[in-house]
């Protein structure tokens, strides 16, 4: 054991605690070796070993007839016909990019591509889901900035349009920014792999970039060993991308798989070799020998432990049968990518763990992985959410309704995200047929009549306020994304963003959010695939938001069928389909009420407070229904779900990627202006605005009928103005320049 | 083993937007008395000895470590 | 007619090239960046990317690559080649065409769909393109701000060699309207003879409808139907 100045026990220092110290004793039945305790701190971790989410997350649905690969693999798989299946996961990448915003952000989208290739799928689309702070300070920018052009940097490289996503600004992220990126691929239901290791004899082979000491040092790691003298003479631990290395990564394993010479495949993420290699032996029921000389290294004088543990990135872990290697090394040397035999699958059902001919560790293997602790924190309501809940005094609202739309489409929440996506390639594999700004991305599958409808949808600070309500929001705001272009939602992929979980009030945010998300995801029968959890969340003892972010993909029959955001024609008629959010006889108090959560309170008033909007499922699939029926039946011209910033918002979302005005006529007492100021800004669910032909209508009241939802006609498309009622009355082109160069001014 | 250390700059009169936008954030920063911002790259590499040692860090530099279109470069060796 | 689109290490546009080829009747293979034979191809094709990563410059190291040679000689004798973005780097680091790439002036990757004016109609690249026609094709790119020196962007200009310009929505060659400061918003040019075409916009990403936009086609027809019209 290496000393320290202090006298902290080492493996405290690694992160683990006196039990789980005695716990590895009991199961090798000695002390553990160096390179064993730091194989154990890292699979134990709550990063590789999900010990405080592991018996909640099984809560939630993750089968159906098309689901091919659910979770606890790299990714998860489903069966889209025709012989082809989509593989999707979503991945946290936030405290990486905390530190080093570009390489943070752009390694996070390195590691979900691997994920991705290693289930034998070429990544067809990236999307990603983004917090930051307060966008006008400097160290927020900063971070922003960065991550944006690190994520466009290493996708761009790669050929992998990022095509979708989602960025909100709110203060509780300021110390912990989130960077959610998701990734999906396609692949001929033949070519799928798993990495599970089998075969007694097979070879183990490491492919791709060389190991240095990437990640070595990280925050999970040896964050407290800041007084080992020796710790200063590694390099930071910041993991540096190298998108090229991974294009060719990418087409090598393709090739391999594509030639059956892979009996397994795996990708190197958190803890490199050592979780790759146990994971694959445990899913196979089998042993691993692994020999740490063998490794390619790119820096000298790594120790076992640094090698078993090292982060380095675009590098994947196979196992080969003997007979193929000569093979797979002609495929990778054509690429370019260097392969290297360093252990083999044994029967021993241990990690033994070689540096030339000499044993350094040997571990059950089971004990790395099903074994780790599992912690119940019990949960308890946090103080806050009784404060937090209680909705203050009906305020003044301002008079000039104008003024406030402008306000808030020229907000950071609300406005034109196209300074970010103008950095992405979104359009690369030709495959891109509705481009980022509509509810979701839409991709055609070549060779097929179908599509793909993408989306990632979280909102944190519904989930602050409510986080079972504000979670079960983002499932039916995702779904009816997914709805609003015309698919039918297929599969989730989840990112679970928390604060510590050892804390009884962010172990109930998390409960309460698995909870509404497994009342949700069954509703809606759309069962979770794959998934991440992002624990520590948290600055100076202060969390985020609870921030579960939810990736949705969507199947279209007819591509040529799906609808987008903004209104086409003028004479078309505008349909809300769902409710107005009032009813009759209700106080000022009880209408107020209904801005819970909203942006409008946020951003005009700057109140952060009461409940999120109510969420009737049976409602929300009743409206679901009717606008997708309309879509398959082709008669509607636009479709856009209502979420963020209320009606007036969405209306003039469809106005301004249209470039075409509208008049409106809601049905509000015209004396009560708290009420048509929250019928304009509330964000009540299961709503959507679409516009379609009149002479369609007969049709669309048919279907509205036959699902049983509700809609009202409230008004047309045409002029270049939004009007709505006496209220409002704003030109489309004035509003455009303050939302579409928000960004650009906030960051410029 | 001598070690090479070559510096690469955008030729004069060709507009460089990554040291104009670096001038001006460090204007903006209240460092006033920058007068220019150039941007370049820097290359290092170790020969195993000197033979012909300028003739082939000028052959490199032409041929590959640099674009004579639009870039100048200087070396040193060590 | 037969088309080769080469692969280069970090090549990422060929599939896009490969298939709008053929969704536009060629006869199209692929050249893997080291092989030594063009395969009797008509039409050679460098593809979109990031070959070699772009690292040291775009470019830079693909122009080395063994398959370049032949395409110089098969440049020199007249055959047609197009280099799409990062395949006109490409052919600017080889010298097969004037000039050079500076980083966009924004100092960011732009993908976005620009006009683009048509300035020669009469090339193998643009015959199927009314004169001043406006195009619409997407770019996506971070070095595309192109520089030549005074005297050579004069040669290029006295020769027509400027085949597309970036222009506004009426048309005009502003400032603003090349997104990425490139030098007299030089989009798209060919050599003095006419037969080596580099752009920075991707016509292979507007081929189809479905795609928003069939400009692009016009510019891969215009070669199939000079070809033909030769044979």
């Amino acid at each position: 054991m290496s000393k320290t100045t202090r006298d902290v026990p080492k493996y405290q220092q690694l992160g683990l605690t006196s039990s789980e110290y005695e716990a590895i004793g009991r199961t090798l039945g000695r002390e553990p070796e160096d390179v064993e305790l730091a194989i154990y701190s890292l699979m134990w971790s709550e990063h590789c070993g999900y010990k405080h989410s592991r018996s909640t997350l099984k809560k939630l649905p993750t089968t159906k007839d098309y689901v091919l690969q659910g979770p606890g693999e790299n990714a998860g798989v489903i069966d889209i016909g025709e012989g082809k299946a989509i593989a999707i996961k979503i991945e946290s990448h936030n405290h990486p990019s905390a530190v080093e915003p570009f390489q943070g952000a752009a390694t996070g989208v390195g590691g979900i591509v691997r994920d991705i290739f290693a289930m034998g799928a070429r990544p067809l689309a990236s999307l990603n889901s983004l917090r930051f702070g307060d966008p006008t300070k400097p160290r927020q920018k900063y971070l922003f900035e960065g991550v944006v052009s690190g994520i466009g940097s290493y996708g761009n490289c790669l050929g992998v349009p990022t095509v979708a996503g989602e960025v909100y600004f709110e203060d509780s992220y300021e110390g912990n920014c989130l960077v959610n990126a998701m990734t999906i691929g396609i692949l001929p239901k033949s070519r799928l792999i798993t990495a599970k290791a089998k075969g007694i004899g097979n070879l183990v082979v490491l492919m791709g970039s060389k190991t240095g000491r990437d990640g070595i040092g990280g925050a999970s790691v040896l964050a407290s060993q800041e007084f080992d003298e020796t710790l200063q003479e590694k390099r930071p631990s910041v993991q540096v991308g190298d998108p090229f290395t991974e294009k060719l990564l990418i087409e090598a394993c393709l090739e391999l798989l594509d030639k059956n010479l892979l009996a397994a495949l795996g990708d190197l993420g958190a803890a490199g070799i050592t979780s790759s290699a146990s994971e694959m032996a445990s899913r196979g029921g089998v042993g691993i020998d692994i020999d740490v000389s063998k490794v390619p290294l790119r820096e000298p004088g790594m120790s076992p432990s640094e090698i078993m543990i090292s982060e380095s990135q675009e590098r994947m872990l196979a196992v080969v049968e003997p007979k193929m290697v000569s093979e797979v090394e002609a495929v990778c040397n054509k690429w370019g990518i260097p392969a290297t035999v360093v252990g083999k699958i044994t029967e021993t059902g241990k990690m033994d763990v070689y540096d030339g001919k000499e044993k350094v560790g040997s571990m059950p293997v089971i004990s790395l992985t099903d074994e780790a602790p599992i912690y119940d924190i019990e949960p308890i309501m946090p103080e806050y959410i009784k404060e937090v809940q209680k909705m203050g005094d009906v305020p003044t609202f301002p008079e000039d309704m104008n003024a406030t739309l402008l306000k808030m489409i020229g907000s950071p929440n609300l406005c034109s995200r196209g300074w970010i996506w103008r950095q992405y390639d979104h359009q690369v594999q030709t495959n891109t047929v509705v481009l980022p700004g509509s509810d979701s991305a839409v991709l055609r599958l070549k060779g097929t009549k179908k599509g793909l409808a993408l989306t990632v949808d979280g909102n944190g600070r519904y989930c602050y306020l409510d986080p079972f309500m504000g979670t079960q929001i983002a499932v039916a705001e995702a779904a009816r994304n997914i709805v609003a272009t015309g698919a039918t939602p297929m599969a989730v992929t989840d990112c679970l963003n928390f604060g510590n979980p050892e804390k009884s009030g962010i172990s109930w945010q998390f409960r309460k959010a698995i909870d509404g998300m497994a009342q949700a995801c069954r509703h809606f029968d759309i069962p979770v695939v794959s998934g991440n959890v992002s624990f520590y969340n948290e600055s100076f003892g202060k969390a985020i938001y609870p921030t579960p972010t939810v990736g949705m993909i969507g199947l279209l029959d007819d591509v040529e069928k799906r609808t987008t955001t903004p209104f086409k024609d003028a004479g078309d008629l505008i349909l809300l389909i769902g409710q107005m959010a009032t009813v009759d006889g209700q106080s000022d108090e009880e209408i107020f009420s209904l801005l819970g959560g909203s942006e409008y309170l946020k951003t005009i008033h700057k109140r952060i407070e009461g409940l999120p909007p109510e969420l009737d499922l049976d409602l929300e699939s009743r409206s679901q229904d009717l606008c997708l029926e309309a879509i398959k039946n082709g008669i509607l011209s636009s479709a856009h779900d209502i979420s963020d910033g209320g009606l007036v918002v969405a209306l003039l979302e469809s106005c301004l990627y249209g470039d075409i005005g509208a008049k409106i006529e809601l049905a509000v007492e015209e004396e009560s202006f708290v009420k048509i100021v929250v019928e304009l800004f509330n964000e009540a669910q299961s709503r959507f605005i679409v516009s379609l032909k009149e002479k369609d209508l007969g049709e669309f009241g048919e279907i509205s009928k036959e699902v049983g939802a509700d809609f009202m006609v409230i008004g047309k498309v045409g002029g270049d103005r939004l009007i709505i009622n006496d209220k409002i009355d704003v030109s489309i082109k004035e509003m455009k320049k303050p939302w579409e160069e928000a960004i650009d001014s906030l960051v410029e | 083993m001598p070690k090479v250390k070559i510096y690469v700059t955008l030729r004069d009169g060709i507009l460089d937007v990554q040291g104009k936008m670096i001038h001006r954030a460090l204007g903006s920063l209240g460092y006033e008395n920058v007068d220019e911002v150039k941007v370049g790259k820097y290359l290092q590499l170790e020969f195993e000895d000197d033979a012909d040692i300028d003739q082939k860090i000028k052959k490199m530099c032409e041929q590959l470590l640099t674009n004579p279109v639009i870039e100048d470069y200087t070396y040193e060796v060590e | 007619m037969k088309a080769g689109v080469v692969i280069f290490p970090g090549s990422n546009c060929e599939t896009d090239t490969y298939d709008a080829l053929n969704y536009l009747g060629f006869n199209t293979e692929y050249i893997w960046h080291r092989d030594s034979s063009l395969h009797k191809v008509d039409l050679v094709i460098l593809p979109g990317g990031f070959s070699y990563g772009d690292y040291l410059r775009c470019g830079a190291v693909a122009r080395f690559s063994e398959i370049m040679e032949e395409i110089s000689r098969f440049a020199d004798s007249g055959g047609l080649v197009i280099g799409i973005c990062n395949g006109f780097q490409i052919l600017l680091e080889a010298g097969l065409l004037p000039g050079a790439m500076l980083h966009n002036k924004s100092l960011k990757f732009i993908c976005q769909t620009v006009n683009l004016r048509v300035e020669n109609n009469t090339l193998p690249f643009t015959n199927q393109c009314g004169a001043g026609e406006i195009l619409r094709i997407p770019i996506n790119h971070y070095e595309g701000n192109y520089f030549i020196d005074d005297e050579g962007l004069k040669e290029l200009e006295d020769n027509s060699q400027v085949v597309l310009r970036y222009v506004d929505e009426n048309g005009e060659a502003t400032a603003d309207a090349a997104p990425n400061g490139a030098l007299a918003n030089i989009a798209g040019l060919t050599n003095k003879s006419g037969n080596v075409f580099g752009l920075m916009p991707h016509p292979e990403r507007a081929v189809e409808e479905i795609l928003g936009s069939v400009d692009g086609a016009k510019l891969f027809l215009s070669a199939k139907i000079s070809k033909e019209a030769v044979s």
